[in-house]
């Protein structure tokens, strides 16, 4: 029997309970829906990440201070002050270290900045001039922190576009300004181009003063907060790791890496930290749908079983009028195949819908990923094949006899 | 108790013949095995020089497509279905191109009387109509043997008598056809009725005249125990 003819009517059994139909197919719609949408949503914030890595530089290892202990507590990474800027020098300077090409000490600390009436609470960071390649930081206005700013302790600073916009309106050119902070005057000498990034991350919502000038006359602190290297490549970062986290272990006069009063970590690292935490809520929800999935297609093969028993006398007729138990076989599963795929169709309709209102209202990025789709389709045809087979294999195991006689 | 016991019977090729007999009698068991549905547990059924009982479940369903007609009491055509694409259906199992399914249906429904009600599901013709669509499906595959249960048990006796006319017609063409029957006046069209009763023939031929059994049939049924 032609495929066409057993799609074509298998479709006319499907329409003439329609109601009952529809509601099984809903049930895969909801399923594949829901994978999609989700598995969508978990994939664009892994491209967030990995776009992030990329913007701040594969090659970058960030050292900071390890855990304050008082009293048994265990405070917050960076609380200490176990960092100096002779750490810093140490590794520009040693001859031990081999694999780093830039290392950039910072200071950072947040403080209040006031320009004419307006004024917010930003982010302060100390830096060096390397600071700018380290980072990857370009200006689109004016320039950045120099040597000479840096031994003269310059009361100069480098702002980030939001707190431009903040500061002094939107489109305003912010450079020969002078803002305060922590009530000294600063004059503006350069804007960063913004980098994207959100909530604390926001690199766009910073202002870069020279390090000397954050330690001595802002903070008044002597040890720095991280210090970010740059390794000569990213197949040397491990090594570069180790050679830092070894000289750093002599200097502090600690014994074995367990003791380290610091963490090296690379940007991957830190970002997978933080992406740890959406990628198990995203497989969490990724399961639930998969769960909803399966209670569609359990859905699916309790109408289909509906179905052969109703139909009891049919697949009798069939048989006597000489339908091979495997064209009975194909006959079922193919109906429950334009169930799942039916589903299956809009679901993926549905989720591309429901993923593309979170991406707008989130402003992540909306990618569709074309093996999500086929998946999808894969699932929902494989979902028709499995909840599909035990209904058909029942129908084309009937007596005929029995089969012709039922009421 | 043996639904048929020790049933011997050969049927040859042209025939048409009535069983009859009180429910019970084993005459539903007959025509299973006769229509390839059933098995005998044991003893043999020749078909066209085959043994039946040695094929395969595919191979039987292949038989009951091309070797055999069924006409049920109840007509057991498909719903929502037009008459056309309810004879058409068992070339659907055959295999037959669609455009030759197409032609073929047309004639067997011309031959009917149904050339007018092609398009028609079964809600919307009468008992005798579809059994006419029932005859016509039977007879699409050009099979060895129409088998007929109770072909007018549903149906008014004056569009009965139709059924039959067209039944005899059939068998003028040269058709074998086996019908299953309570009522005399029915079975009196065939040219041969066997009696059943118990599982066991009780009388074979023209109304009161034994028939002595041709061996070198074409239709061949033999049961024992």
């Amino acid at each position: 029997m032609k495929l066409t003819k057993l799609i074509k009517s298998g479709i006319k059994n499907l329409a003439i309970n329609k109601m009952r139909t529809g509601l099984a197919v809903l049930g895969i719609v909801i399923g594949i829906g829901s994978v999609i949408a989700l598995v969508s949503m978990g994939e664009s914030s892994k491209r967030a990440v990995q776009s992030q890595i990329q913007s701040i530089g594969s090659n970058l290892l960030t050292v900071s201070p390890g855990f304050i202990t008082s009293g048994g507590v265990r405070g917050a990474i960076g609380g200490a002050k176990t960092l100096t800027n002779d750490d810093a020098e140490a590794i520009k300077t040693s001859p031990k270290i081999t694999t780093v090409k830039n290392v950039s000490p910072e200071y950072s600390s947040r403080a209040q900045v006031i320009a004419g009436r307006n004024n917010t609470n930003t982010q302060i960071v100390g830096v060096e001039p390397v600071y700018a390649e380290v980072r990857k930081l370009t200006l689109s206005l004016g320039s950045f922190i120099s040597s000479q700013n840096l031994t003269a302790q310059s009361k100069v600073a480098v702002i980030g576009p939001s707190v431009a916009e903040d500061l002094f309106g939107e489109g305003v050119n912010p450079v020969g300004q002078t803002i305060r902070i922590s009530g000294k005057n600063f004059q503006i000498i350069g804007m960063t181009k913004s980098k994207g990034g959100a909530g604390m991350d926001n690199q766009d919502d910073r202002i870069y003063v020279p390090l000397t000038t954050a330690q001595k006359q802002l903070f008044g602190v002597k040890y720095l907060s991280s210090i970010a290297l740059e390794a000569k490549s990213e197949s040397v970062m491990t090594a570069a790791q180790n050679e830092v986290g070894y000289l750093l272990l002599e200097r502090h006069k600690l014994s074995s890496p367990e003791e380290a009063d610091f963490r090296i970590m690379s940007q991957e690292d830190i970002l997978e930290a933080a992406s740890a935490v959406t990628g198990t809520f995203t497989t969490l929800l990724t399961g639930i749908a998969a769960i909803s999935l399966l209670v569609g297609g359990i859905g699916i093969m309790n109408i289909m079983l509906m179905s052969v028993t109703e139909r009891t006398r049919e697949i009798g007729l069939r048989k006597a009028l000489g339908a091979k138990k495997k064209v009975i076989i194909y006959q079922f599963l193919i109906e429950s195949i334009i169930l799942t795929f039916t589903g299956g169709l809009i679901g993926v309709i549905l989720g591309i819908g429901g993923y593309y209102l979170y991406a707008k209202a989130n402003s992540a990025t909306f990618v569709i990923t074309l093996s999500s789709v086929f998946l999808a389709f894969f699932v929902s045809v494989a979902i028709g094949i499995l909840f599909g087979w035990y209904p058909a294999r029942k129908a084309s195991n009937m007596n005929p006899i029995e089969a012709l006689r039922y009421e | 108790m043996k639904a048929l016991d020790d049933v011997s019977l050969n049927i040859d090729q042209g025939e048409f013949v009535a069983i009859m007999g009180p429910s019970g009698s084993g005459k539903s068991t007959l025509m299973h095995i006769l229509g390839a549905l059933d098995l005998p547990t044991s003893g043999t059924y020749f078909l066209n020089g085959k043994d039946v009982g040695k094929l395969s479940d595919d191979q039987l369903a292949d038989i009951r497509n091309r070797e055999i007609g069924f006409v049920f009491q109840a007509y057991n055509l498909l719903p929502r279905t037009s008459a056309i694409n309810n004879v058409m259906l068992p070339m659907d199992y055959a295999s037959v191109p669609e455009f030759e399914q197409h032609k073929r249906a047309l004639k067997m429904l011309e031959k009917v009387g149904l050339a007018d009600r092609l398009s028609h599901s079964p809600n919307k013709l009468s008992g005798g109509e579809q059994q006419r669509v029932a005859i016509a499906r039977a007879l699409v595959m050009n099979p060895s043997i129409i088998l007929a249960d109770e072909p007018t048990g549903n149906i008014a006796s004056f569009q009965a008598d139709e059924i039959m006319s067209i039944f005899k017609q059939l068998n003028d063409d040269g058709h074998t056809i086996v019908m299953i029957t309570h009522e005399q006046d029915i079975a009196e069209h065939a040219k041969r009725i066997i009696h059943l009763l118990d599982g066991k023939i009780v009388e074979d031929g023209n109304g009161h005249k034994r028939r002595i059994i041709n061996s070198n049939s074409n239709h061949e049924i033999n049961k024992t125990n």
